[in-house]
């Protein structure tokens, strides 16, 4: 079986987030960059089925210039198979899908995998986005997955409780929180190995740019927090009654 | 031309968050003099569904065909693609929840439209068309200009005012085609979350993190959140731990909350937890260590032991509601 996995490359969660020229650009200074989370715990889960079955080629693709290949390369040393990058700077979110499945199109995975979302534009939208460009059948927000010989089984989470979707390839699945517990991390071996792993490189093709980000901002500062003294609880409960109004 | 909105229902029944898109997207359609189409899906009485008359819609679509009583994203995709194409929809609005991230991205490449998701506000202008959205987990924004003719937009809960604008407009029953092979990834299963409040939902979140020691002592934790009408929630660590259960858990890699008022007892404040949290209202942090970082994110803090500290809240909590 073959599983086309979407890797996107983000800032670490503790990055500061600030811009430059003029509010216009994310400024990347000291910044470290990851395997955006929700990636790392679907990868650590296609790991696990792998093993399990050992029967499952983990193709990871990531569009983005040549800095996400460090990105790329640990998650092969982590044990995704090889690697394909979109040569280009990730316009948007259709753009990116787009790239994604013009790749899918043209060779057979089983099925496709991406994040539940990139935590730095917060978009939500490339899975579902591949998924309607190919045709496909979708399953967002999988909090458990389970591959059998032609089908998947997805446990889905949402707000209002749960739902379970048999689904047979080819479909897309987006993981979030719960489709593995701990992400993993590399070791020497792993390392070692990654670096004979196939990292292909191919052109991008042409797609109408629809959105584009203007201007970034910061939340306004908080004012300074009001400190009420321990022995005091029944203050609180005045000023979020009197003051702050919210209870 | 047309603004269309697309209105979820939960089990035949529309939320607080409905009422706040259904606003938002009169708002819209005012400035750009066109009318409001809201669409719903699924089993909804009329009754209900004319509520959002009251709201501003000037038309009500409701597609209520058997296959479509469970949400599956591929046939609810192409019942909403068949409406806005009737109505020649230039903007189609959201909810920024499971069901309007499914459905957006969705549309906007059948659509070739460019897509916001968990927009906060109006449109700052219509021409370019730019709306600001949440982006890095709410830790900062971003406008986005949407350029292509037609644009999508999903709108983060308690962003937008509820308004009344009543129009008088009736409910249409509309019969949409439905492919067989859409419905492929049909639920075989659905279960509801019992009884207790959808976190997301909830005005008022009770969180508690590792300062609480253990799972035994969340039952303060509990009867505060029962006191205020309130849901509750905990850091990343304690549903690891399995002491509470993992649809608590907020931040970063969890659920992200917006409520009027969100109480951290024994929260340290990382910036993972409180990517999740900060787009609250009002934040309250109690925590024995005057050091933690979450006092310097909140509005109102509290050094002190939990243990200590929460029952006197508890009991001034009752005192308060017995004196009204
Ligand atoms: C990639 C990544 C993603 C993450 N995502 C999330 C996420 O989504 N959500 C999340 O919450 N975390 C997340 N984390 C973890 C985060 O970094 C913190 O480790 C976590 O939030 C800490 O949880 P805590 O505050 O409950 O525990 P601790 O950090 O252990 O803090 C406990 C606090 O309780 C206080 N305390 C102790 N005893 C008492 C007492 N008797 N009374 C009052 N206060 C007391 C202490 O002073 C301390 O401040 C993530 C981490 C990473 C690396
Ligand atoms: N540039 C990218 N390259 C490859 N996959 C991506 C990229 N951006 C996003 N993805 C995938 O799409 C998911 C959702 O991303 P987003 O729509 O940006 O929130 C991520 O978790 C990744 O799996």
């Amino acid at each position: 079986m073959k599983v086309l996995l979407c890797i996107s490359h983000v800032p670490d969660t503790t990055s500061r987030i600030r811009f430059v020229n003029n509010q216009t650009q994310f400024d990347t200074t000291d910044v470290q960059y990851i395997i955006s989370p929700y990636d790392e715990l679907s990868l650590t889960r296609l790991l696990e089925i792998k093993e399990a079955n050992n029967d499952l080629d983990i193709t990871i693709i990531t569009v983005g210039n040549a800095d996400v290949e460090a990105t790329m390369r640990k998650a092969l040393a982590i044990g995704a198979d090889d690697a394909i990058r979109v040569d280009a700077e990730p316009v948007d979110a259709l753009f990116v899908a787009k790239q994604i499945a013009e790749v899918a199109r043209t060779r057979n995975f089983d099925f496709i995998m991406t994040g539940k979302e990139s935590i730095d534009h917060t978009g939500n939208q490339v899975g579902e986005m591949v998924a309607e460009f190919l045709d496909m059948p979708s399953v967002s927000s999988a909090a458990w997955l389970e591959i059998e010989a032609n089908k998947g089984i997805i446990t889905r989470e949402m707000d209002g409780g749960k739902e379970v979707v048999e689904v047979k390839f080819p479909f897309v699945v987006s993981g979030q929180k719960g489709i593995a517990k701990e992400p993993r991390i590399p070791n020497m071996r792993g390392i070692m190995n990654s670096r004979k792993k196939s990292l292909e490189v191919v052109p991008a093709v042409a797609q109408d740019t629809v959105s584009v980000i203007s201007h970034y901002e910061l939340p306004a500062p908080k004012g300074k927090c009001k400190m009420i003294p321990a022995d005091n609880a029944a203050e609180l409960v005045r000023l979020l009654h009197e003051e702050a109004k919210v209870i | 031309m047309s603004v269309l909105v697309y209105t979820e229902n939960w089990d035949g029944r529309f939320k607080k968050s409905t009422y706040e898109l259904v606003s938002y997207a009169k708002a819209i359609a005012t400035e750009l003099k066109l009318p409001l189409v809201a669409l719903s899906i699924g089993n909804v009485s009329e009754a209900e569904f004319s509520k959002l008359e009251l709201y501003g819609a000037d038309k009500l679509v409701l597609v209520n065909t058997e296959k479509l009583h469970t949400f599956v994203a591929q046939a609810y995709t192409h019942t909403v693609y068949q409406v806005a194409k009737a109505e020649n929809a230039s903007v189609l609005l959201f909810n920024n929840n499971y069901t309007g991230r499914s459905l957006a991205p969705r549309l906007s490449v059948k659509l070739n439209a460019g897509t916001a998701t968990g927009v906060v506000k109006l449109p700052a202008s219509y021409a370019p068309f730019i709306v600001r959205k949440s982006i890095y987990t709410g830790k900062a924004f971003a406008d986005v200009e949407l350029l292509s003719a037609v644009k999508i937009l999903t709108l983060n809960q308690n962003s937008f005012e509820i308004r009344e604008n009543a129009t008088g407009a009736k409910v249409e029953v509309r019969e949409v085609e439905v492919l067989d092979k859409h419905l492929a990834a049909m639920p075989t299963k659905v279960e509801k979350a019992s009884g207790k409040m959808n976190l997301t939902d909830a005005e008022i979140v009770i969180s508690g993190g590792r300062g609480l020691k253990g799972p035994e002592n969340w039952g303060m934790v509990e009867e505060l959140a029962d006191l205020l009408g309130a849901g509750t929630a905990c850091s990343r660590p304690v549903a690891d731990s399995e002491w509470r259960p993992h649809h608590e858990h907020v931040g970063q890699t969890g659920k992200v909350v917006r409520p009027n008022l969100y109480i951290a007892i024994g929260i340290s404040g990382a910036i993972q937890h409180l990517a999740g949290v900060n787009s609250s209202k009002v934040l309250v942090a109690i925590n024995n260590d005057p050091e933690a970082p979450f006092f310097e994110a909140a509005d109102y803090g509290i050094v002190g032991d939990a243990f200590a500290v929460v029952p006197k809240i508890i009991d001034a909590v009752k005192a308060m509601k017995a004196s009204h």
